[in-house]
């Protein structure tokens, strides 16, 4: 009976749901629209670059359509070292990114939850440096590291840096300045769990018995997950094709080169688009399977 | 109502497409599908028809937009151009000077597409470099300068009247020269004279070496005893292009940059360099003394210069040839030159120097005699396969792969 009671109701919103559909869809019109021409479009565009061939006999940089999967096959094998290290620099600043990230989070989140000016003041200087472009920040720690600059000065006096070395160039820097530039987009998702974060829930776990480290693990943490994961993608994703930090123009050299590096230098110096082309389809595929595993995992609580 | 068709091609057949069909449902979705093949298409073409210059409307519309380098034209305490005021004034074209060029290719990348179609690129003329300039008339992307509007022309120097790639200057002409050599901090560095003292152990990690293949690749080339403006092979190449990876791979060389190579050299992250002949001479005008110093190499440097040219879909090709004209008069040349320190193309520009500053006139840099440029060498045309080759082969070094 009780469930009877609920069927006829069911059924009407099915049909409202039906009759709505049209003016839904239509509604949808502009957003489908959008994504066909400026995303289906370009990856269709992409695609086909990627299986270009050069034309025989033909100038610098022309190309003609082809079916030529040997392309993937070539970028895979030349520019092999620098996937790999697109992906070990991504990954490690992101780290990074969350070990400072998550207790800037929780500061800002929870301690100070009683003084909201305050909490408002922090906020505002997490997003502070995004008012300065990012190419000059960049820049900037560039001279902060230069050779005559304060820090190698004082890495080479306590002996840390020999001479003819320096920190620019270095994976260290290339890392750093990856890490230094996607804080803020790892510490502000964290800062909106965490903000919602119900304290009685921590409380009750203390009531329980459980010392403060256990109950971080096993009530904030789980909590606090959806944060963090959405803040390591914003982070992971386009760390992976940064292709400002690792430049020679700016914090890396010749041996840092990323994936971004390696596309921007056969887009515009040898103007080799399918090889181009191929990369970017290699690293958003790449991406795609890597965060597909992540949220799958951390859906289930595995990884927590 | 029938307006006039607009000026980009691109639009103009995108009209006459639209016109052509009459707008049932069907006709749209073919137009649709047509479009979006015609765009995929654009995007791969890489020439196919003869592009059409566009149509010059220089007397209604006295703008002009110039890309060029930085550090390239004379420039006042607060920014502005006197040279480029005063041609203002003069002639009431009201010229966009944009530094947009910081690397031949890198500029060439972000340009090409538009010119492939014959559109507007945002810039009525563009110096670029000898080789460049040399794909952009292969390919068809530049209008013929029309000298009736440049009669200053007939300054030019005897010299560079005739270049392999452009005989009797039909769609281009210099706006300055320059050498490629070695420069180095004086003030922690003794005398360098050749490329060799570059790869010298107590500089490790402090030589920049510049991204534009020919310069770097040439001194070295040179350093072996190979003549780059003649033929020499691919086995050549390859050697020269072992040592630069060897002193890359071995941290010798710290970094190799475009024109933001003298950033490196200022704040003393490199102490010595390959470098542009005028560059150095600015970055000591700034530091207020002769902090830097800049020779040409024992074995020889590179000589190449940036020429004007005019592209394909400029609509204000008069504007652009009467700008050039300007910068031909011998008295503009010389202000020029006194302030980017190249070689001015511009015969008479010494006599005009040595009004200005009579020390300048004697500047081996800007007025090279025939001893300094005997040591020097245009680095010789590339084919495609091997331009293809050699700029693969000097990327794979700057990208360690």
């Amino acid at each position: 009976m009780a469930f009877s009671a609920f069927t006829p109701t069911e059924q009407k919103a099915d049909a409202s749901i039906q009759k709505r559909s049209p003016v839904a869809l239509l509604l949808l019109l502009p957003g489908v629209i959008f994504l066909v021409l400026f995303f289906v479009t370009p990856l269709l565009s992409l695609l086909l670059t990627s299986l270009q061939e050069p034309v025989p006999g033909g100038f610098f940089g022309e190309y003609r359509q082809a079916l030529r999967w040997e392309n993937y096959v070539f970028v895979l094998e030349t520019y092999g070292t620098q996937t790999l290290r697109s992906f070990g620099y991504a990954a490690l600043a992101s780290l990074f990114a969350l070990l400072i990230g998550f207790p800037l989070a929780y500061f800002i989140g929870i301690t100070l939850r009683r003084f909201p000016l305050l909490q408002a003041l922090c906020l505002v200087l997490v997003i502070a440096p995004f008012f300065i472009s990012f190419l000059l920040r960049t820049l900037a720690w560039k001279q902060i590291f230069a050779i005559e600059g304060p820090v190698a000065g004082f890495f080479s006096m306590i002996g840390i840096l020999g001479p003819g070395q320096s920190i620019t160039g270095t994976a260290f820097s290339v890392v750093f300045g990856l890490t230094y530039n996607f804080i803020p987009f790892m510490t502000l998702p964290i800062y909106a769990t965490l903000e919602r974060l119900d304290l009685r829930l921590v409380e009750a776990g203390g009531d329980l018995y459980a010392s403060p480290a256990t109950t971080f693990r096993t009530v904030t943490l789980p909590l606090a997950a959806p944060g963090v994961i959405s803040g390591t993608l914003l982070t992971f994703i386009p760390a992976s094709g940064d292709y400002i930090n690792a430049s020679r123009d700016f914090l890396g050299s010749t041996e840092t080169a990323m994936i971004g590096t390696v596309i921007e230098a056969n887009f515009l110096v040898l103007q080799n688009y399918p090889a181009a082309a191929a990369l970017s389809i290699v690293l958003m595929a790449v991406i795609l399977v890597l965060v597909g595993i992540y949220v799958k995992r951390s859906g289930t609580e595995d990884l927590l | 109502m029938n307006r006039p068709l607009p000026e980009d091609p691109m639009v103009r057949s995108l009209i006459a497409h639209a016109r052509r069909g009459q707008v049932t449902r069907r006709t749209m979705l073919a137009g649709t599908g047509a479009s979006a093949t015609a765009l995929a298409l654009a995007a791969c073409a890489g020439g196919g028809s003869e592009l059409q210059p566009a149509e010059d409307r220089s007397e209604s519309d006295p703008t002009l937009n110039w890309a060029n380098w930085p550090f390239y034209i004379d420039e006042d305490d607060n920014g502005n151009y006197p040279t480029l005021e005063a041609f203002q004034e003069q002639t009431g074209i009201s010229v966009t000077y944009n530094i947009t060029v910081d690397d031949n290719n890198s500029y060439y990348a972000t340009v090409r597409d538009q010119l492939a179609l014959g559109q507007d690129i945002g810039a009525d003329t563009v110096c670029l470099t000898d080789w460049m300039v040399s794909r952009w008339i292969q390919l068809g992307y530049t209008q013929e300068l029309n000298y009736d509007n440049i009669p200053n022309a007939a300054n030019l120097s005897e010299d560079l009247r005739n270049p392999e790639f452009d005989p009797g200057r039909r769609f281009s002409i210099p706006w300055q020269g320059g050498f490629a050599g070695i420069a180095w901090n004086t003030e922690q560095v003794g005398e360098l004279r050749s490329v060799d003292d570059l790869w010298a152990p107590e500089l490790r990690g402090r030589v920049g070496v510049l991204s534009e293949m020919r310069d770097t690749m040439g001194l070295i080339l040179m350093n072996n005893g190979v003549d780059i403006s003649g033929d020499f092979s691919a086995d050549d190449f390859n050697a020269a292009l072992d040592i630069f990876r060897e002193q890359v791979t071995g941290g010798q060389i710290r970094n190799v940059r475009g024109n933001a190579y003298t950033e490196d050299l200022v704040n003393e992250d490199t102490l010595a360099a390959i470098a542009w002949s005028g560059d150095i001479t600015l970055l000591n005008f700034e530091a207020g003394y002769e902090k830097w110093k800049f020779v040409i190499p024992e074995a020889g440097g590179t000589l190449w210069a940036d020429n004007f040219l005019i592209p394909i879909g400029s609509p204000r090709k008069t504007n652009a040839e009467t700008l050039i004209n300007y910068y031909y008069e011998p008295e503009v040349a010389a202000e020029v030159a006194a302030w980017v320190n190249y070689i001015t193309p511009v015969e008479g520009a010494r006599e005009a120097m040595e009004a200005i500053d009579p020390e300048l006139a004697e500047n081996e840099l800007i007025f090279p005699s025939d001893e300094t440029l005997a040591n020097t060498r245009i680095f010789r045309g590339l084919t495609g396969q091997e331009e293809n080759e050699y700029q693969a082969a000097f990327q794979s070094v700057l990208l360690g792969a």
